[in-house]
């Protein structure tokens, strides 16, 4: 079978796309990219909560952790995501064996978002008014009720929604890794599409990665609504 | 019982060293209530701050029931703490949380059990009026109302005391009064010691037994509500008192000038009369022994304190300069505040 592989009618050619691979693409995506959103969720709250706490403090200790942590998590998030995975490919190797597939991505996923939800989720903390904080202290609260009780829940609008925002990154990182052999739909758009000048693939993969991106939006912007209890509804 | 003594608080600056509590020395009473009035920047909230150790001395000690605040760390500190309660200008509610999981609140953190700290949660809202609203989140509230759920907050954990932080100022003058009520009706019936800390004396006439004047860090005037009422000595004390004996003193000044353009001669005397002299006939008798003296009213207002009531007259004195004197005299020996606004 002929077809043309430029065009505008090279983007319907809907016969010649594998539909299992694309499907098994979607997964590996989803996979990634909520697998990674876990773990950037709990190391994101746990490194924003070490930069809130110290903040502003004079104790010798509390001042170099948050130099550290500040650090770490300003030079990750500046560095660009596709010379991150190069760059992070020895150690991805040791700790995951491999440097291919969807595994092989998650390393660098969490590292570039971490620090990105970190510094979201130290914003989140610094809203809360901080009178409500004092009001627990002067209730007698230990720092650790202050953290589950007052500061979690009442930043969780502003937590959630700065997940969203990183998942949708990370659905793009997703694909970008792709392209380097990491798997999902990045990767099937790159070898099955571009390499082989399969135009539906590319288009079909990218209607794919919209409609997530959509859903996690929504379903994002659903939860901070029942969340956020600030204005009267 | 609460004793301050010398408590000075610096803050450190990189210019200089703001003194934002200088030397103040001040013993409360179990059971009363307690005004601290001063402008802005006077150090009333610095100085209830150290009550409870959100701040701590530079010097000097306050010792709350035999315990020095200052040497508590740690454990002891918040145990103190649970046994004050403290409210706020912005009522620095939970908003994420219902009313009564924000009254509850203080009661999870000493880990009282969920049944327990449900029933005494109800009780508490019930005390302070807000039955049938338990399951409304705070921004579904008026701010008289949140203010209520930060009162029953603060009772949660029976304390002994309770700070009061300018809990009125964003309130307007009907819900303030409600709340001052409220605040009036817990120290009668749980007998809880009360320190209000405000810059209207209106609160303080309203509630208070006993108060402190601050200014720049330090107390300049303390003592019984009603004698300082009547006899302020230091000038801001003045301004204070004043301030709230003529609340519509703009509406007199018109009415003055009014009068005057009117009637181009006389005097104008404001007349202060305190407690009982406000139940004597003192005017009629002025006007029995100086009968060519002829008298309109200006003004007039009475208001309540916790001790007795006092009096504010205006009044614009017609008639020979003799008998005047002579009235005006009259008025001073029978104690009345006589203060003459516009000579002749
Ligand atoms: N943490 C702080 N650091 C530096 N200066 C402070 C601090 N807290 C208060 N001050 C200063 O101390 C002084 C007294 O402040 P304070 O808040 O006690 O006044 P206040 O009488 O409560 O005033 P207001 O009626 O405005 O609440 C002010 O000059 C203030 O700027
Ligand atoms: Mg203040």
């Amino acid at each position: 079978m002929v077809s043309s592989t430029t065009g505008f009618s090279s983007y319907f050619h809907f016969s010649q796309v594998n539909w299992p691979s694309m499907w098994s693409a979607t997964v590996e995506t989803i996979w990634m990219t909520i697998f990674s959103l876990v773990l950037v969720g709990i190391l994101g709250i746990l490194l924003g909560l070490l930069l809130f706490e110290t903040t502003g403090s004079t104790n010798f200790w509390a001042r170099l952790v948050h130099w550290v942590t500040a650090l770490f998590v300003n030079v990750f998030r500046s560095v660009p995501f596709i010379i991150l995975i190069v760059l992070l490919l020895p150690l991805t190797k040791n700790l995951v064996g491999t440097i291919i597939g969807p595994k092989a991505a998650l390393p660098s996923l969490i590292i570039s978002a971490a620090p990105f939800y970190a510094r979201m989720v130290e914003l989140a903390f610094h809203e809360i008014d901080h009178g409500v904080i004092e009001a627990a202290e002067a209730m007698g609260a230990t720092r650790w009720q202050i953290i589950y009780k007052v500061l979690l829940p009442e930043s969780s609008p502003a937590l959630v929604s700065g997940i969203t925002v990183t998942g949708i990154s990370l659905i793009g990182f997703t694909a970008m890794a792709g392209v380097i052999g990491a798997g999902g739909l990045g990767n099937l758009a790159y070898l099955d599409g571009f390499q082989a000048s399969n135009n539906t693939v590319t288009l079909v993969a990218t209607i794919i990665i919209l409609i997530v991106v959509f859903i996690f939006q929504t379903l994002g912007d659903l939860i901070v609504d029942k969340l956020d209890k600030r204005v009267a509804n | 019982m609460i004793e301050i003594k010398d408590v000075s608080k610096l803050y450190p600056g990189k210019q200089k060293t703001i003194t934002a509590v200088k030397d103040v020395n001040l013993t409360i009473n179990d059971g009363e209530i307690y005004g601290i009035v001063g402008y802005s920047g006077a150090g009333k909230s610095t100085l209830v701050r150290m009550f409870n150790g959100l701040e701590t001395p530079t010097s000097g000690v306050v010792t709350i029931n035999g315990t020095v605040m200052s040497e508590l760390k740690g454990k002891p500190l918040r145990e103190a703490r649970q046994k004050m309660g403290m409210i706020f200008q912005y009522f620095n509610l939970l908003w994420s949380r219902t009313v009564l999981e924000n009254v509850t609140f203080p009661l999870e953190l000493i880990g009282m059990d969920k049944a327990e700290r449900i029933a005494k949660a109800t009780k508490l809202i019930d005390t302070v009026g807000l039955q049938g609203r338990e399951n409304a989140y705070p921004s579904e509230l008026s701010g008289g109302q949140q203010q209520r759920v930060a009162i029953a907050r603060a009772l949660a954990n029976d304390p002994q005391l309770l700070l009061s932080d300018e809990a009125t100022s964003g309130l307007d003058p009907k819900t303030t009064d409600e709340v001052l009520e409220l605040l009036l009706k817990i120290n009668r019936e749980l007998k809880i010691t009360i320190i209000v800390i405000t810059h209207e004396m209106h609160v303080i006439r309203k509630i208070c037994d006993r108060m402190a004047v601050m200014d720049e860090g330090a107390v300049v005037e303390e003592g019984n509500v009603f004698d300082i009422f009547r006899h302020p000595k230091m000038e801001i004390t003045r301004q204070f008192v004043s301030e709230e004996e003529t609340p519509q003193l703009n509406d007199t000044t018109v009415v003055i000038n009014e009068l005057l353009a009117q009637v181009p001669t006389g005097k104008i005397v404001k007349l202060t009369f305190h407690g009982d002299q406000a139940k004597l006939p003192i005017i009629s008798e002025m006007l029995r022994q100086f009968p060519n003296v002829d008298l309109n009213i200006v003004d007039g207002s009475i208001h309540q304190t916790q001790e007795g009531s006092i009096g504010t007259l205006y009044l614009q004195l017609l008639g020979d300069d003799d008998e005047i004197a002579g009235a005006t005299d009259y008025l001073h020996k029978m104690r009345v505040g006589t203060e003459v606004i516009r000579g002749e």
